[in-house]
């Protein structure tokens, strides 16, 4: 019956979901929402899905890392390559650009997920660095002046991925596999000695984020026409972070609130351009100065929704008590 | 049972780190069953000797087996699967996962489903999820801690903490159990009741444990055999009655209290 219940909750979401989706791109069609409002969509659910995979790696593993946007960049080349060079179709580009990326995460994670703390954090960012590096010197790609690329990205693809990325997240977190990464963040000693292979769950966890980084980076290299190595140095990687730190550590809806929200500020305030960057920067350390757990803590949205047992159904909660 | 082949057995060993050697030469075998305690002074090398045994250090000299197999060098994780457990001079709970979820973290190594099967929630998963949340509140009835399985670790009082601390080591269903200082920081009472618990835990799960402690009436009490530590080297052992009695223990540790 419990079974049935969540199975309810969770098919009640996609419904809603597919409603969500139809009526928007019917809204596209119907020029009601006019391009910069389709942008601004397309923005959101790109930086869901970063902020989404980053939550796996900092808010559940508890792994500071820090080169978020190079696997933004691998995914974002390697699907470019695929539909510029090699005129395979765009599913497949999406694919090879989470695979890439994900690849890139094992070679990154195996080597510096020994590392803890700042000590990775310092180690992820040089990854970043040269990856961008990396791509600026590749003739093939287009060396600095970047490649341009076809606009392939539409909503359908869009919200199909974001919906894969959190139902996946969701489910690994709310599983024993994700438990034996969250017992890694709250002690990473204990969580050993209670039998938790910890560098098995660090690279696991490395990989699903880096492979979801690279889903978005297809997505967001279809959608701007171009992409350039210095798009994706460590500003993007700050980027990134600040959605998963502003939406709470270890909180799935509170990463992909934050993505929502601050992609909006951000859009909004691009047409004050002088003082964009201050204000932006200003609502960060308010926030970090009277919420610094961020905004939803390590809750998650259902837990204000429904309470008690009453939680036991729909995608978010379906471990109730699990922090992520 | 068998007593003739112990549990585990300690050869020789010792470990070094840079020119200091803080643990050195040491002997040691506990047969199934017993329930052995490790003294000594502050500094004396007991917790070192612990993170010896569950891989956390790992040893520069000497072997330790467990039911014949030998664990140096394998992973901290690696030793817990193959069956020792323990608990931590200071509490390492996962503070912010529920007491239940704590304890399922240690039945993870004996989870049945695989990511895949989570990742697409396929009935295996929900199967397995299913059958370690009722083995772990079956768990937390014995420890009586049902009535707070779904309050954050943190919250507990310092008392249920130590004792969930256990409870989860045991979930990880070990051979061996090691109690690295059970009931510091206890009132009287609280070490009464741990006392009880250990008894009992150890009749129902068939047990061996090792215990570190200071509280003397504890271990004079439960203990069936102790090992004395001094300055990483054994310089004791034998029955509670002859480590009271031995003038080199009296003179490195029980001096005062038992004169």
């Amino acid at each position: 019956m419990n079974l049935l219940k969540k199975a309810k909750g969770f098919w009640g979401t996609i419904v809603l979901v597919v409603i969500f989706s139809v009526v928007t791109q019917l809204l596209i069609n119907g020029g009601t929402l006019n391009s910069f409002y389709v942008n601004t969509l397309f923005s959101i659910g790109i930086n869901i899905i970063l902020a989404a995979s980053l939550h796996l790696i900092i808010g559940v593993t508890g792994q500071f890392s820090i080169g978020h946007a190079g696997f933004l960049a691998v995914g974002a080349y390697a699907s470019a390559i695929i539909t510029m060079k090699l005129g395979l179709p765009f599913p497949v580009a999406i694919l090879a650009g989470g695979a890439a990326a994900a690849i890139a995460g094992l070679i990154i994670g195996i080597p510096t997920l020994r590392l803890r703390g700042d000590y990775l954090a310092i180690a992820t960012l040089g990854f970043g660095e040269i990856v961008k590096i990396v791509f600026l010197n590749i003739d093939y790609i287009g060396g600095a002046s970047g490649m341009t690329v076809t606009h392939l990205t539409t909503w359908p693809w869009l919200i199909a991925c974001v919906v894969i990325t959190i139902v996946v997240i969701v489910n690994f977190t709310n599983s024993t596999h994700g438990r034996a990464c969250i017992s890694i963040r709250e002690n990473e000693i204990a969580a050993d000695a209670m039998g938790i292979n910890t560098t098995f769950y660090k690279v696991m966890a490395f990989i699903i984020g880096a492979f979801f980084a690279g889903v978005a980076g297809a997505l967001h290299a279809h959608n701007f026409y171009i992409i350039q190595p210095p798009n994706f140095g460590f500003l993007k990687s700050f980027d990134i972070l600040i959605l998963v730190v502003i939406g709470g550590l270890g909180s799935m809806s509170g990463a992909v609130i934050a993505a929502i929200a601050l992609t909006i500020i951000s859009t909004f305030l691009s047409s004050y351009p002088e003082v964009r960057m201050v204000i932006y920067s200003l609502v960060l350390i308010v926030m970090m100065l009277f919420r610094p757990q961020g905004l939803m803590g390590s809750k998650e949205i259902t837990s204000f929704l429904k309470l008690g047992k009453a939680a036991k159904g729909g995608v978010h909660n379906d471990g109730k008590n699990t922090v992520a | 049972m068998m007593a003739k082949t112990p549990l585990l057995k300690v050869e020789n060993v010792g470990i070094r780190f840079g020119g200091l050697k803080a643990v050195s030469d040491v002997n040691l075998e506990l047969n199934q069953g017993e329930l052995v305690g490790l003294i000594g002074p502050n500094g004396a090398g007991k917790t070192t000797f612990f993170n010896l045994l569950t891989g956390v250090y790992v040893p520069t000299e000497g072997s330790i087996s467990l039911d014949g197999g030998k664990l140096n060098g394998l992973a901290p994780y690696k030793i817990n699967q193959k069956g020792i457990s323990r608990t931590f001079q200071n509490i390492r709970l996962f503070s912010d996962l529920s007491v239940l979820d704590n304890v399922k973290v240690a039945y993870h190594s004996l989870a049945k489903h695989s990511i895949v099967s989570s990742l697409l929630r396929l009935p295996s998963h929900f199967s397995g999820e299913k059958e370690m949340e009722e083995k772990a509140i079956e768990f937390l009835k014995i420890f009586k801690l049902e009535s707070v399985m779904h309050e954050q670790a943190k919250n507990l009082p310092y008392g249920q903490q130590r004792r969930l601390e256990i409870a989860r080591a045991l979930a990880a269903n070990p051979k061996l159990l090691l109690l690295d200082e059970p009931a510091a920081g206890m009132n009287p009472q609280e070490t009464e009741e741990l006392m009880n618990l250990i008894a009992l835990i150890r009749e129902r799960f068939s047990l061996t444990i090792l215990l570190i402690e200071h509280d003397m009436l504890l271990v004079m009490g439960v203990c069936e055999r102790i090992y004395v530590l001094d300055h990483g080297q054994l310089i004791a052992q034998g029955t509670p009655e002859q480590i009271r009695n031995n003038p080199k223990v009296i003179e490195a540790y029980l001096g005062e209290e038992v004169s």
